[in-house]
């Protein structure tokens, strides 16, 4: 296959290690349902390099997951906040970010939720913002609790919001989880436990921020997300 | 400049339904035109198990983005293991160096029990430029090759099953 000029940049391959496995034992669902064939590297062409552009216009922004119904959720109100940029530092500006989450009892919004815990009326658990131009995003909603799942004996998710990003490509798509300082359930969680890195994993947690914390009415927690860079380094490209 | 690296991937989970909005499994729903599909299929685990709380996305580089066609698209598998998509047929897309690429949507297969996404694309059955495809040629058993051509089945539906792990497993990609 010969370059032309106009080839797409491609996206970075990840970095070793800073990515699960599909193959992870200890996640029992994981048992069967990852592919045991080797996977076909796709040298990237605009099929990966191209992808959807989302805006509030068409896909409503919800930035206050804290009232529903004309009521506010029962729970602890935090404000979350935080950039995302590419592994270059980049600010990736006006991008979607989707945002879902148990409430304070630790149950989902959700008919297949069947934890014992009660549903609030206040609270849904579904958000959507868009990062500014510097790739800054915040929203405000309530302290998630843990819940229990039937991985292994006695299993307990940590406090976490799920996330969903698209950025600039459809090889940049990212689903991942926000977790909590200090949760002595990380240790013990197969999920989080998944990225080899331990670098890595702790990025996943986001971080207690007084400078965002309103006084009076809300803690603050700061969570910093990367998504893929392009191939060639802007040193490369000079 | 330090570089970061990306921020692990972690599953979808079960309860990714909160985000569903149904319709945007209908790729045409603001007034594109040209010749309308259905895409759908089925997807099953290593046991052939059905697979019902799949997050499943579609995206294609044709027809090109714009207003009244985004190109993207997202559906469940529903209790049947199934997913459909309303989209528009897309046509041949530039590759790299000098090839083309044969008409082809690319999927992205979200669920529970997959840690970070699992990516393969559907071509048509019967297309000319199959034959020429990088991709499908850099394949070369016949079944495996299969595994990605989805079949039509009455008049603009198009049907491709897709088995996570085992027995007709389907091709997938490293992108
Ligand atoms: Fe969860």
């Amino acid at each position: 296959m010969s370059d032309n000029p106009n080839d797409p940049v491609p996206f970075r391959p990840y970095v070793p290690d800073t990515q699960p496995l599909n193959d992870t034992p200890s996640y029992g669902s994981t048992h069967k349902r990852h592919p045991t064939q080797k996977l076909i590297r796709l040298p990237h062409t605009i099929t990966e390099t191209t992808g959807p552009r989302f805006s509030a216009d068409k896909y409503g922004a919800i930035m206050d997951l804290s009232t529903a119904v004309g009521g506010q959720a029962i729970g602890e109100r935090i404000i979350v906040h935080g950039t995302i940029t590419d592994e270059d530092g980049r600010p990736v500006p006006h991008t979607m970010v989707e945002i879902w989450q148990a409430n304070a009892t630790g149950r989902y919004n959700h008919p297949g939720d069947t934890h014992d815990a009660p549903l609030d009326p206040h609270f849904f658990g579904k958000g959507r913002v868009y990062t500014d131009e510097n790739g800054y995003y915040k929203f405000i909603t309530i302290k998630p609790g843990a819940y229990p799942w039937g991985n292994h004996y006695n299993a307990w998710r940590p406090n976490h919001i799920h996330y969903s990003y698209f950025g600039p490509g459809f090889a940049s798509r990212l689903i991942t989880q926000m977790y909590f300082p200090g949760d002595p359930l990380l240790e013990l969680d197969p999920i989080y436990q998944c990225i080899p890195d331990l670098a890595a994993r702790e990025r996943l947690v986001s971080k207690f921020d007084i400078s965002i914390t309103e006084p009076n009415w809300a803690l603050g927690y700061r969570f910093d997300v990367v998504l893929r860079g392009r191939g060639a380094t802007p040193m490369e490209t000079n | 400049m330090s570089a970061t690296p990306t921020t692990g991937s972690q599953t979808i989970g079960p309860y990714w339904h909160l985000l569903e909005e149904p319709e945007w499994a209908d790729l045409t729903r603001f007034g594109a035109t040209g010749e309308l599909i259905t895409l759908t299929g089925t997807i099953r685990d290593g046991d052939g198990a059905l697979v019902t709380d799949a997050c499943v996305e579609i995206w294609q580089a044709s027809p090109p983005a714009s207003d009244v066609f985004q190109g993207w698209g997202r559906a469940r598998t529903d209790t049947d293991g199934r997913f459909s998509f309303r989209t528009l047929k897309p046509g041949p897309v530039p590759g790299r160096g000098n090839a083309l690429q044969a008409p082809h949507i690319a999927i992205t297969i979200l669920a529970r029990g997959i840690l970070i996404a699992i990516h393969t694309r559907a071509y048509f059955a019967g297309e000319k430029q199959n034959e020429l495809d990088p991709l499908l040629t850099m394949i070369e058993e016949p079944a495996r090759r299969s595994t990605l051509i989805a079949e039509p089945t009455t008049p603009g539906v198009w049907n491709l099953d897709i088995r996570l792990q085992g027995e007709g497993e389907t091709v997938f990609l490293d992108i």
